[in-house]
Parts: structure tokens; C-alpha cells; sequence
């Protein structure tokens, strides 16, 4: 059943909507699970996931055994205008949460939002990376008792189970303003803005399958994949560009890593010599990898998470 | 006048990224005040108003009105890159440098220039940033202090001394604690930051009412003399009204959306249930909300964007 979840007119005859898709299952007293997407127009992952997550559902309703409510499209605007924020207003919505139902639009929106999700079983929040690195799918935690997020990150099939130390400029996101409010809440990132990989986003949808099966949400076919690594943030090595230039990566996307190897070069275009080579000082997985080869110093070429000494 | 290069990094495909700074009085003296212009590409008048500030500042200085042992610092664009391509943000990955403080000389590049700019400007007793406003429109000159404990309370008893309309004091969101103007409090250094009317225009009349307000503060604080030799003329100081950004009476569209027709002035002075506006239908012009105040006091902001959604604030009252 589709519901707006928020509505706010627009000067040229259409109306802003935000809208959820609200899928009952055989024993509608069960849990209730949202999974959230499309907070940033050029970041587009997820709307593969929120599409082939309804249709699984749909395809055995007696299966499951809550409520799954999905919003493909926080941002429409900036969804149709490939906006990464909302359009006109130069603002990040995923960092006006909690929003205020007396607020400007967009305040408003985040607070309508909040407000419809708060009191699920579950929440997920999905992220595209930008345009700049690709990520391979991972769970992030930024909450200060991250126990019970782990048990559910677990289920995922995610690579990587990122807990990171809770930043102030985090506490505007909407998974922190749900998990203040008690709505357990996971972000997961993974992709590469706009590009659709469909293959990663069918193993997230069986990680969700199997999320539901863990909160007695879901009693269909699951498929058992092996349990992700859990980092604290003290084994993920970032490594950035010291040179300007145009960076050519040297090592794959989700391989492991030796020490030393080298991930990629940092070419001089007009004088036709290599800058800078990027190499990993530890053995790992090679998570993220810079996919926009023109780079600053300072600029994020890839991160490693460490093996386990 | 000295001048100097407060950092430097190399760009992809064009020239290196060179941060200038103007620095006035005695070299090894009292770091007294810094002044930091646009950090963003669009910030035009807030680096116009530091730029008029230098050469005025230059004036004071040849005059022998900067006072002894002080020093003042203007760094009128921390973000040449981006303003030379006239986009906001990093060229690089569209960060805002206004969300990288207090940066890392070692980390991303918005980071690098973060640390290069506070590890300057944290050394100063009282720091200003012009500051652009993230919505289309025209609002009164004022300072606006971030709550931050006992520095923000000592601030707001100088806020005052720029003589401007209003001061403003803000509650930090979660946010606001990566601008310079929080980071700047959390190294002791006293902020304002002052908004001028425009941002990527050059409004001549406020940016003097802002440079005079610098100029005023810094005499106040005994940084300069003014008088002295130099022909310096100065607007007239205003009273300043403290204001939180709770009082400020917003009057928003309730129930539609189209063309937003003001009836009012930034700066006038209204009466408790006095129409400020409507909103019209962008089909056949007929009206579809009346925007009325609810208190009595003065536009303080005005939306300039001619078309509105519904839930937006189209003007604020100071009461």
C-alpha cells in the first residue's frame, strides 16, 4: 500500500511527496522494519535495493510475518534533478535531523519523516558512496553502545561492520535521531553514486531477508553468507593523495592486499611522469578505491582494513 | 601592510592554491584581531568587504592609528580555487571548507586548509568572519554570536561595540561544531560573525555599514584609533537590540505555494497584524495567502526568491 508519509506544494502546480511503501505481512502484529533510502539525489544504490526488496516481498506475502515500510525516495527533488542535496535549498537532508514540524520545508520534511519511522523494530538507512570512491557494501555504527546495531549488522551480508567513535556533525543525521529516540538504526554504505550495481544490491536484499528472519520478521528462504569482519575504526587505513595529478589505481577493488603493494599512481599529465605512489603499509581488504582519477593533495584514494595480527 | 601567504597547495591542472594575508601593526606584537572573508566560492561581497577593509585598514596604519604593540590580520578569501570557478564548495570533492575546522594538516584537502587557516587564527584575542546565509534573501546587518559557555557570554557583551541593528545569539546544532567561527570559541578566541545583505553580489551600501561596524569594534576594543591623520569617516553608530534566535517571529506560507509578492521592506518598522505579502497563483495570479505578522516589530529577513513553497519562512520580525 502506498502512503505520503509528507506533502508540501510547490509553486508550479505539483507538490513535493514523500511516499512509503507499506507491506503487510500474514501476521500483521509482528515487527515493524523500515529501510530507508534516496537522502542524496546522485547516490542511487538503494533504489535497486528498495525495487527488488518489494518484489521479494511481494512474491511470498506469507512469509512475512510483520510490517516492512520502504521509502525509496527521501529527497525526490534531488533524486530527478541529480541534486545531492534538496534543490534550491543547498542543503544537506541528511543533516537536518531532527528536523521541525514548524520549520522550513525541508525542516519539516526531516521532521515528518522521523516522526513516521520512530517506534520501528529496525530501521536502515542506505547510502551511496559519492562520485569520487567506491565502497564495498558495509554497515556503519556511530552510536556510543553499538551492541545490539552489531547483532543486526551481523545478519547483513555485508564485508565490514564499520563502529566508528560518534562525531558531533553526526548527531544531525536521521540514524542518530532514530537511535536517540530508541528505533534501532544501521546505516549501510556501499556503491558508487549513480551507477546501479545490481549484484552487490541482491546480496544486501538477501542480508535484509535475513535482518527479518533475526527480528521473527520473516519465516522464508535465507542464504547463510560468512559473518562480517567488526572494526573499531584503529585497523581502517585511510590513504590519501600528497600530489596532484590524475590517480590510476594499481590493485582491485575488494581484493586483499600485501604490504607495500601498490594500490595506484599519481601521474603528471603534461610532463608525463608518475607524482606519487599510493601503497598499503599493512596486509587487508582493500574496501574503498578512488574511481574519479583527478586528485588534491589531501584527496581520499582508498581505505584498507587491516588483517588481524 | 605586510603581506603573506598563509598556505599553499598544489592544483591538478592549474595554478597553486596561494591563501593571502593582510597584516597591520607591530610584527611580534598583540595577536589582537583577525578577519576572515569568504571560505566558500560565492562569497563575493564578504570578500569585497575584507578587501575594503584592507585598504582602509592600510590608510590607518600610514597615519600611525593602529595602536601600539597590537597587530590586526585580514585574510579576504580562504577559497581562491573555488572562487575563480564561481562554485561554493571544493573544487575537488565538494566539501565545504566551513565544515572542515578545525581541520588536519594531514587530511583531506578542505581539512589541510582548515588547520592552515585556524593554526593562524586561533593565535587572535577576537576573530570576525563575514558570513553568507544559505537562503535567497535580504536580511539586516548583524552579528551573530554562537552560544559556546563563558567566551560566547563575554562576546555578547562586546557585540555591542560594532553598533549594528542587532545581535544575534545562536544555540550550536551538531553541525555548527565544525565552523570556524565554533572552533575559533573552543580555542579562546572571542567570534562574530557578521552578515552582510548580499553574498554573491557586491551591495555596496551594507558592505560599508559592515566595514564601518569592523572599524567601530576595533577602536572600541583599542586596536585603532581613528581621527588621527587619517580621514576615515565612519557611519552613524545604531543601538544594538539583543536578540536570541528564538525571538525572531517567523511568518511563513501555511497552506500553498506560487508567487511570493512582498508588501514590506528589509529594515521596516510593522504593526502587530499588518500584511506583509501574499502569495499568488502562478496560473492565474489570484490569491492564495495573505502574509500577515503577529507581532509588532521590524522585517529583519525577506525572502528575495519571487517564487515560494508551502512551509517556508518568507519573512522574520525582530520584535
Amino acid at each position: 500500500m502506498i502512503q505520503t508519509v509528507f506533502s508540501a506544494a510547490l509553486p508550479m502546480g505539483e507538490s513535493l511527496v514523500v511516499s512509503k511503501n507499506r507491506i503487510v505481512g500474514a501476521r500483521k502484529a509482528g515487527p515493524r522494519i523500515a529501510v530507508v533510502t534516496g537522502m542524496h539525489g546522485d547516490a542511487l544504490a538503494g533504489q535497486f535495493v528498495t525495487f527488488e526488496l518489494a518484489r521479494r516481498l511481494r512474491e511470498r506475502p506469507g512469509d512475512l510475518l510483520g510490517v516492512v515500510d520502504i521509502y525509496p525516495a527521501l529527497n525526490p527533488l534531488g533524486l530527478s534533478s541529480r541534486e545531492h542535496g534538496v534543490p534550491q535549498f543547498d542543503i544537506d537532508l541528511d543533516r537536518t535531523f531532527p528536523g521541525n514540524a514548524d520549520g522550513n520545508l525541508t525542516e519539516a520534511l526531516a521532521a515528518a519523516v522521523l516522526d513516521d519511522i520512530c517506534g520501528a523494530s529496525a530501521c536502515l538507512v542506505i547510502h551511496s558512496s559519492d562520485a569520487f570512491v567506491q565502497e564495498l557494501t558495509q554497515a556503519r555504527i556511530d552510536e556510543a553502545d553499538p551492541k545490539v546495531l552489531v547483532g543486526i549488522a551481523s545478519q547483513l551480508n555485508v564485508r565490514l561492520v564499520w563502529v566508528r567513535e560518534p562525531s558531533a556533525p553526526l548527531g544531525s543525521t536521521l540514524a542518530h535521531a532514530l537511535n536517540e529516540r530508541g528505533t534501532p538504526t544501521l546505516e549501510i554504505k556501499m556503491g558508487s553514486d549513480v551507477r546501479v550495481a545490481e549484484n552487490e544490491a541482491s546480496w544486501l536484499v538477501e542480508g535484509i531477508l535475513r535482518m527479518l528472519e533475526h527480528l521473527r520478521a520473516w519465516s522464508g528462504p535465507t542464504i547463510l553468507l560468512p559473518q562480517p569482519r567488526v572494526s573499531d575504526g584503529s585497523d581502517v587505513i585511510t590513504l590519501l593523495s600528497e600530489e596532484p595529478g590524475l590517480f590510476l589505481p594499481r590493485a582491485e577493488h575488494g581484493s586483499e592486499v600485501r604490504p607495500g603493494q601498490s594500490i595506484g599512481i599519481v601521474v603528471d599529465a603534461l610532463e608525463g611522469t608518475v607524482r606519487h605512489e599510493v601503497r598499503s603499509p599493512c596486509a587487508g581488504l582493500l574496501f574503498a578505491l578512488r574511481t574519479y582519477p583527478v586528485v588534491y593533495p589531501g584527496s581520499l584514494v582508498a581505505r584498507v582494513l587491516e588483517v588481524p595480527r | 601592510m605586510r603581506r603573506g601567504i598563509i598556505y599553499q597547495m598544489n592544483i591538478p591542472h592549474r595554478e597553486s592554491l596561494s591563501i593571502r594575508g593582510f597584516e597591520f601593526g607591530c610584527e611580534g606584537g598583540e595577536h589582537s584581531c583577525a578577519i576572515i572573508g569568504s571560505l566558500r566560492g560565492n562569497e563575493v561581497q564578504q570578500a569585497f568587504v575584507c578587501a575594503t577593509l584592507v585598504s582602509l585598514l592600510e590608510r590607518v596604519e600610514r597615519s600611525g592609528g593602529i595602536v601600539d604593540n597590537k597587530s590586526i590580520l585580514v585574510v579576504p578569501c580562504a577559497n581562491p580555487l573555488s572562487m575563480n570557478v564561481r562554485e561554493r564548495f571544493w573544487p575537488g570533492d565538494r566539501a565545504d571548507i566551513n565544515r572542515s575546522f578545525p581541520g588536519d594538516e594531514h587530511g583531506r584537502s578542505t581539512e589541510r586548509i582548515a588547520a592552515a587557516l585556524m593554526r593562524v587564527a586561533r593565535l587572535f584575542t577576537y576573530g570576525i568572519q563575514l558570513c553568507s546565509f544559505n537562503q535567497p534573501g535580504d536580511f539586516l546587518p548583524h552579528v551573530r554570536i554562537t552560544r559556546h559557555g563563558h567566551i560566547s557570554d563575554e562576546s555578547l557583551g562586546y557585540a555591542e561595540e560594532f553598533a549594528l541593528p542587532y545581535a544575534v545569539c545562536r544555540e550550536p546544532t551538531p553541525f555548527d561544531t565544525t565552523t570556524l567561527n565554533y572552533v575559533w570559541q573552543q580555542c579562546g578566541t572571542h567570534a562574530f560573525s557578521l552578515y552582510s545583505r548580499a553574498t554573491d553580489r557586491i551591495d555596496t551600501g551594507s558592505a560599508k555599514v559592515v566595514s564601518d561596524a569592523v572599524l567601530r569594534f576595533l577602536v572600541a576594543r583599542g586596536v585603532i584609533r581613528l581621527g588621527d591623520g587619517n580621514d576615515i569617516g565612519i557611519g552613524e553608530a545604531e543601538r544594538t537590540r539583543l536578540l536570541c534566535e528564538a525571538d525572531l517571529v517567523d511568518v511563513r506560507t501555511r497552506r500553498s505555494a506560487g508567487f511570493f509578492v512582498p508588501a514590506v521592506g528589509v529594515g521596516d518598522r510593522v504593526r502587530r497584524g499588518q500584511r506583509l505579502g501574499a502569495v499568488l497563483s502562478t496560473g492565474d495570479a489570484r490569491l492564495l495567502e495573505t502574509l500577515t505578522t503577529p507581532d509588532a516589530g521590524r522585517v529583519f529577513f525577506m525572502r528575495t526568491d519571487p517564487l515560494i513553497q508551502q512551509h517556508m519562512v518568507a519573512l522574520r520580525i525582530a520584535p
